[in-house]
């Protein structure tokens, strides 16, 4: 299957590589961008029809670096497994789909990871009740886990580096596994600690329930696009890092206008007041003020989406700025 | 002439609704267990779903008297004990459910075409109807102006088929891929039947070839591969790749249940037709396949059944149609844990269409009079 995708990519390649899709998104007029079908806080409809959350701001946020405006953008709904195909044909500028940035997507299937906008994790849910505080302490228990996923190739792998053991009840479904748990077939329900959170909050008690503290996988989570065209791929790249740098040197959506007048140089480069920055990447000088001023900074788009005044209650951790213990970091803008 | 004995009336236990009762529910003591065992479980479960759905349910607000904008707000959310169905979702995403994102501005265009959808389903579901020849004409250019209502041009704005989504994409799905199928089921049956070899063999192949694979890897292969086929430039929808794919799944299960019903039909049929000198087709279309189609109402209403629910396999290519709206619902995180409503919603929605279906196969069979056995009358 997959060396079958790669050839999708490589013939989806050859058809589209020769236009830019800079070139192409401005010609048509709005982007079309790759969203999952619906995940609590990444991306979802809200009751206007409105695409929202973390990856549905990151669209935005491209479109409005183009276009300067935030509703020029079609979101065109993926499934895991038509997500690549979808991008690999050109059918979507981008993907911006809670997608884990591993190497064999990022060669093989002939994408480009841009960065990450959420670093995610496999984690563990337990009933409160339980009384377990850490993951290992969970000898013996019923764990609820998807089949056919690295989720279960993790389990497999902590349990044993722990030496301690467990019983396995398969599930196909994130659903299946929320009323599994909730039926207390199983202890414990073990998938990305993003997963976990929207679980935990659709409990109709969500204080019974308790995200133990491990985490024992890596998932960055990013936008991509198609492999071979830097001019678009720097264009999604630096919309993403544009955000960052807004939460590094404090410019908010409500700030932003006074930070024009500025006296740091680099939120002056940021806001286009200074430099060529936005020439360079053939977008309109002001850009980046655009995106802060219509999505806000990073902080601003993960507090609204996904953080702790949220439903799903996920705290910054790793996804916190470089300076303030998380791992969050872009390269200067300069 | 007192001889005639009075007419004396049945015994009271085998008539009315005693009798009905004696024969139907309590025939013996294994079926009056039976009988009592069933009442026992819908007394336990008839009030409860009642009490769920209608008596403790919140319809838009809640039991404090707010109106709902999300499930914190739900009156069992609220308080566990007080509070069943929390139906305010629907009602606060109702437009969705139905139109997907379709435009407001331009949503007229839909209500249309389902009222027009209404009327041109008439004179094919009412063979009585008044001025059926004229209603007939409509139906057959209904599909045109439904195109153009819903996807724009002739005067109307476009609205791409990214933006349709709920019962619209479940009726656009459903419809097509029904009525096409049916045309090309009938030319498929007809030539696996062919005598002529090349017909014969191509017919037999493209059906072993589409029911030998899922639904879902044919929506992959519209999806995916089909674009690849495609010359450069032209950009085919989303949504057309993937009715091609449900009509072409479709035809193939249509035209083996009317291989079955020309199956069905005895030789004789055919030798005394060809012996009044019809030709081929006139032969099949008047004698052979209206006994056929009618014969095989039952399994047709089955596999259209069986389509319009298998469009709910959509999602997987990421077009939302009613039950990704649903989902979709879920994953908005004001809404999130609601799914007893939502799928019960989505369900019922699937019940009123395919009940409906079948409830006119059954009225069909009775009109048809198909419970005769035709060779031997």
């Amino acid at each position: 299957m997959k060396k079958l995708l790669s050839i999708f990519a490589v013939v989806a390649f050859a058809f589209s590589a020769n236009a830019g899709t800079l070139d192409d998104v401005k010609n048509r007029g709005f982007l079309k961008c790759g969203v999952t079908t619906g995940l609590a806080g990444f991306a979802a409809p809200d009751d206007s029809g409105e695409w929202a959350g973390l990856d549905a701001d990151m669209c935005r946020a491209v479109a409005v670096a183009v276009f300067g405006d935030r509703s020029k953008v079609e979101f065109i709904t993926t499934t895991g497994k038509s997500r690549f195909p979808t991008l690999a044909s050109g059918e979507v500028d981008m993907l911006a789909r809670n997608t884990t940035w591993t190497i064999s997507r990022d060669v093989n299937l002939g994408f480009e990871f841009v960065g990450v906008n959420f670093y995610d994790g496999q984690g563990f849910m337990v009933p409160s009740a339980l009384g377990v505080s850490s993951a290992t302490e969970l000898d013996g228990a019923t764990v609820c886990i998807q089949t056919g996923t690295t989720t279960e190739l993790n389990l497999a792998d902590f349990f044993r580096l722990n030496g301690i053991s467990y019983e396995a009840l398969p599930i196909e479904t994130n659903d299946e596994g929320k009323e599994n748990l909730f039926a207390g077939r199983c202890d414990v329900y073990t998938t990305d600690a993003s997963g976990l959170s929207s679980t935990r909050a659709a409990a109709s008690n969500p204080d019974k329930w308790v995200v133990l503290p491990e985490i024992i996988s890596k998932e960055p989570l990013g936008p991509l696009v198609r492999h071979g065209d830097h001019q678009w791929g720097d264009v999604v790249r630096w919309s993403l890092n544009a955000m960052i740098i807004a939460e590094e040197l404090g410019i908010t959506s409500e700030n932003v206008d006074a930070q024009t007048s500025s006296n740091v140089p680099e939120v002056l480069r940021l806001l286009g007041v200074e430099g060529n920055y936005g020439e360079m990447l053939e977008l309109s000088n002001d850009w980046a003020y655009q995106i802060i001023k219509q999505i806000g900074n990073y902080s601003e788009s993960y507090e609204a989406n996904v953080g702790p005044d949220t439903p799903l209650e996920i705290a910054r951790g790793l996804n916190a700025l470089w300076t303030q213990g998380g791992i969050l970091y872009a390269p200067p803008f300069r | 002439m007192n001889e005639i004995n009075e007419v004396r009336k049945p015994p009271v236990a085998t008539t009315g609704i005693i009798g009905w009762l004696r024969i139907n529910l309590f025939f013996n003591w294994t079926n009056s267990l039976i009988t009592l065992f069933v009442i026992y479980c819908l007394y336990q479960f008839i009030p409860w779903i009642l009490d769920w759905t209608i008596f403790s349910a919140d319809f838009k607000y809640n039991y404090l008297g707010e109106q709902i904008t999300n499930q914190e707000m739900c009156s069992r959310n609220l308080d566990p004990e007080n509070g069943g169905a929390c139906w305010a979702v629907i009602y606060v995403r109702f437009y969705q459910f139905i139109y997907g994102f379709y435009p407001k501005v331009e949503v007229w265009r839909v209500n249309l075409a389902y009222v027009m959808l209404a009327f041109a389903l008439l004179p094919l579901l009412y063979a009585k109807l008044p001025y059926r020849k004229y209603f007939l004409y409509f139906t057959y250019i209904f599909p045109v102006i439904a195109y153009f209502l819903l996807n724009g041009g002739l005067g109307f704005t476009e609205v791409s088929t990214n933006k349709w989504g709920g019962l619209l994409v479940t009726l656009v799905l459903g419809c097509t891929g029904i009525a096409l199928a049916f045309p090309i089921g009938i030319m498929l049956a007809l030539g696996r039947r062919s005598k002529l070899p090349v017909i014969s063999m191509m017919c037999t192949l493209f059906i072993e070839f589409i029911r030998g694979v899922p639904l879902i890897t044919l929506l992959f292969f519209g999806m995916v591969m089909l674009p690849l086929f495609l010359p450069e430039g032209i950009d085919m929808d989303g949504l057309v790749r993937v009715l091609v794919a449900v009509t072409l799944f479709q035809s193939a299960y249509m035209a083996e249940v009317i291989r079955g019903g020309l199956q069905a039909i005895p030789p004789g049929q055919y030798e005394a037709a060809k012996s009044l000198g019809m030709s081929y087709w006139r032969m099949n279309l008047l004698i052979i396949l209206p006994q056929a189609i009618r014969i095989s109402i039952p399994p047709i209403v089955n596999t259209s059944i069986g389509l319009f629910k298998d469009t709910t396999l959509v999602i997987i290519v990421g077009i939302l149609d009613l039950l990704g709206i649903g989902r979709g619902t879920l994953a908005d995180t004001n809404w999130l844990g609601l799914s007893y409503e939502i799928y019960f919603f989505v369900s019922l929605v699937f019940f009123i269409f395919t009940f409906g279906m079948s409830r006119y196969s059954l009225y069909l069979e009775k009109k048809l009079k198909t419970g005769i056995n035709m060779g031997a009358e």
